[in-house]
């Protein structure tokens, strides 16, 4: 199926949810969803018979620069063999997005990740903790995010030693 | 499980019966680098496992964003699954030309198929011979890696570096294929089945090995696909699904080759050895790809397409390829006017195959998860970046 007969599927189903469809965009076309909605158009996107999107292939976390953070999900069907990439946008001083890690198990740890990073906050995640920095990395700093200033001090060592 | 409470029922007053926490790692000869696993454990048995990985963080994303160009990425990306550079290299390199729109030189898609095919069958060496090692059988480990010294000698001498390469380039490949490339190429295509077949004599079907990893750590297809699982994790589970078949990059399609999955032949599907086995009989497909390879390689200049600058459109994309470890994916963001990426993100196979542990690993002993472990195949470099 092509991405933009998958996105009438979805426009048929959840249109009060859809923010933007990019049809012409650079390399893939993408759909934007609402971060409030995006767990409920995941589970249609797995269970449709049609669509059948059993496979997370990855979950990113993204910082615009502009005061926006980002998640994009790029999903797979086994059943199908097709693919489609879907987005989800938050203003930076509140970016709660919906967990997707009930539908694909694999956006568990992807989830911490992006968590970890860019402090995206993932409703509904069972484990919400950092993942690849250490435990005792401060909290509210996330190194990914585009004005991340590396600290003077850490550890009462001095950054660059 | 069953004795257990039967003692305890035999002892007379208050016995507590309680879990207990083991640390396994992150010095643990078995966990291959530094993984930490934190195991809840009643007796000897497993009741979780709670990985905690991070500690070869090396902010690779980081990194990326600040470099200067594109290109000053790729030494970067070798560094994550440092046994198979080749593969990650490639994978990097395809995802930028899909940004940029270019086309390369037929020669240069035939090297570096060569290339990816000759680092799988390395990797793969090294993860039966380390699995091996970690089950108790010293010699195998010892067999692997006389062969796998010949493939890094073949890119020895085409690019100088043993481990990690800085090979494969936007646009082509740092050095053409040297003379005598062909005839190395030909001994090692010559005298690999009969190595592979001692090492399967060897490990493979020993009745030892098969105990300890028959039936150990069964990972169904349906769980393996929800959990993202890809590679030989996937395939051993009886998945028929290789990148190279279903979504084909380079020349691939070119090629006639199998791709083996677990069937169960030892215990049941998805089990350690079927995982095990998967990479066995991927080898000897490798050993196909190479051999139709170097037969259709055509003449070329492997420089003639690669670009003095590297500055993609605005747009992202997302590309995977079939690394030995299972997809490796890079979804990079251009800005459209700097000439570095605005963000990349390296979907590590080991990182999602290894999130899977908890799972595969409840209710069987220590000892087995040792050998599920390995059964994984991870490399820390990857996990962490």
């Amino acid at each position: 199926m092509q991405a933009n007969e998958i996105y009438e599927r979805i426009k048929s189903k959840f249109e009060d949810a859809i923010v933007e469809f990019k049809a012409d965009a650079i390399v893939e076309p993408y759909l934007e969803v609402k971060a409030d909605r995006v767990k409920d158009v995941c589970e249609f996107l797995r269970d449709d018979p049609e669509l059948a999107f059993d496979y997370l292939m990855c979950l990113s976390g993204v910082d615009y620069g502009n005061g926006t953070l980002g998640v994009v999900y790029h999903i797979y069907s086994m059943k199908h063999g097709h693919r489609f990439v879907l987005k989800v946008k938050v203003p930076i001083d509140n970016p709660v997005v919906q967990s997707v890690e009930s539908i694909w198990k694999s956006a568990n740890w992807h989830e911490r990740e992006a968590y970890d990073m860019f402090g995206i906050i993932f409703e509904g995640h069972p484990d919400l903790r950092r993942i690849l920095m250490p435990y005792d990395w401060p909290e509210g700093s996330y190194p990914l995010r585009k004005d991340f200033q590396v600290p003077e001090f850490y550890n009462g060592m001095k950054v660059p030693y | 499980m069953a004795t257990f409470e039967i003692t305890t029922r035999s002892v007379k007053g208050d016995l507590k019966t309680d879990t207990m926490i083991l640390n396994m790692g992150p010095q643990h000869p078995s966990t291959h680098g530094v993984l930490r696993l934190e195991l809840v454990v009643d007796g000897e048995v497993i009741v979780d496992v709670i990985p905690h990985i991070g500690y070869l963080h090396r902010c690779f994303e980081k990194h990326a964003e600040q470099m200067t160009n594109y290109q000053q990425v790729i030494p970067y990306v070798d560094r994550m699954d440092y046994v198979a550079a080749m593969g990650n290299e490639l994978a990097y390199v395809l995802a930028v030309e899909k940004l940029l729109g270019i086309e390369v030189p037929e020669r240069v898609q035939y090297i570096r198929v060569i290339m990816a095919e000759l680092q799988r069958i390395a990797s793969h060496l090294l993860a039966i011979g380390t699995y091996g090692l970690d089950l108790g059988a010293f010699t195998p480990f010892l067999w692997c890696f006389r062969e796998r010294e010949k493939i890094l000698d073949l890119f020895e001498i085409t690019c100088g570096a043993r481990l990690l390469y800085n090979y494969i380039w936007v646009g082509g490949v740092s050095h053409d294929l040297p003379s005598e490339f062909g005839k190395k190429l030909k001994d090692f295509l010559k005298t690999f089945p009969k190595a592979l077949k001692e090492i399967n004599d060897l490990l493979t079907f020993n009745k030892i090995f098969i105990d300890r990893t028959a039936n150990v750590g069964v990972l169904p297809a349906d769980v393996a696909i929800n959990y993202g699982c890809s590679g030989p994790m996937l395939r051993g589970s009886g998945v028929k699904f290789d990148l190279r078949k279903n979504e084909p990059y380079l020349v691939y399609d070119r090629f006639e080759f199998d791709i083996p999955v677990g069937e169960g032949k030892m215990g049941t599907v998805g089990d350690c050895w079927d995982r095990y086995y998967v990479r066995v009989r991927e080898m000897e497909e490798s050993l196909k790809i190479i051999e139709q390879a170097w037969e259709q390689l055509p003449p070329g200049d492997v420089h003639s397409a690669i670009p003095k600058k590297v500055r993609p459109p605005q747009g992202e994309v997302y590309f995977r390829t079939e690394n030995p470890r299972g997809e490796i994916g890079f979804y990079i963001i251009s800005d459209g006017h700097s000439a570095s990426p605005f963000r990349v993100k390296a979907r590590a196979p080991s990182f999602v195959n290894l999130s899977v542990l908890p799972e595969i690993s409840r209710g069987y002993m220590i000892a087995d998860l040792v050998a599920i472990l390995g059964s994984v195949d991870i490399v820390l470099g990857e996990v962490d970046r």
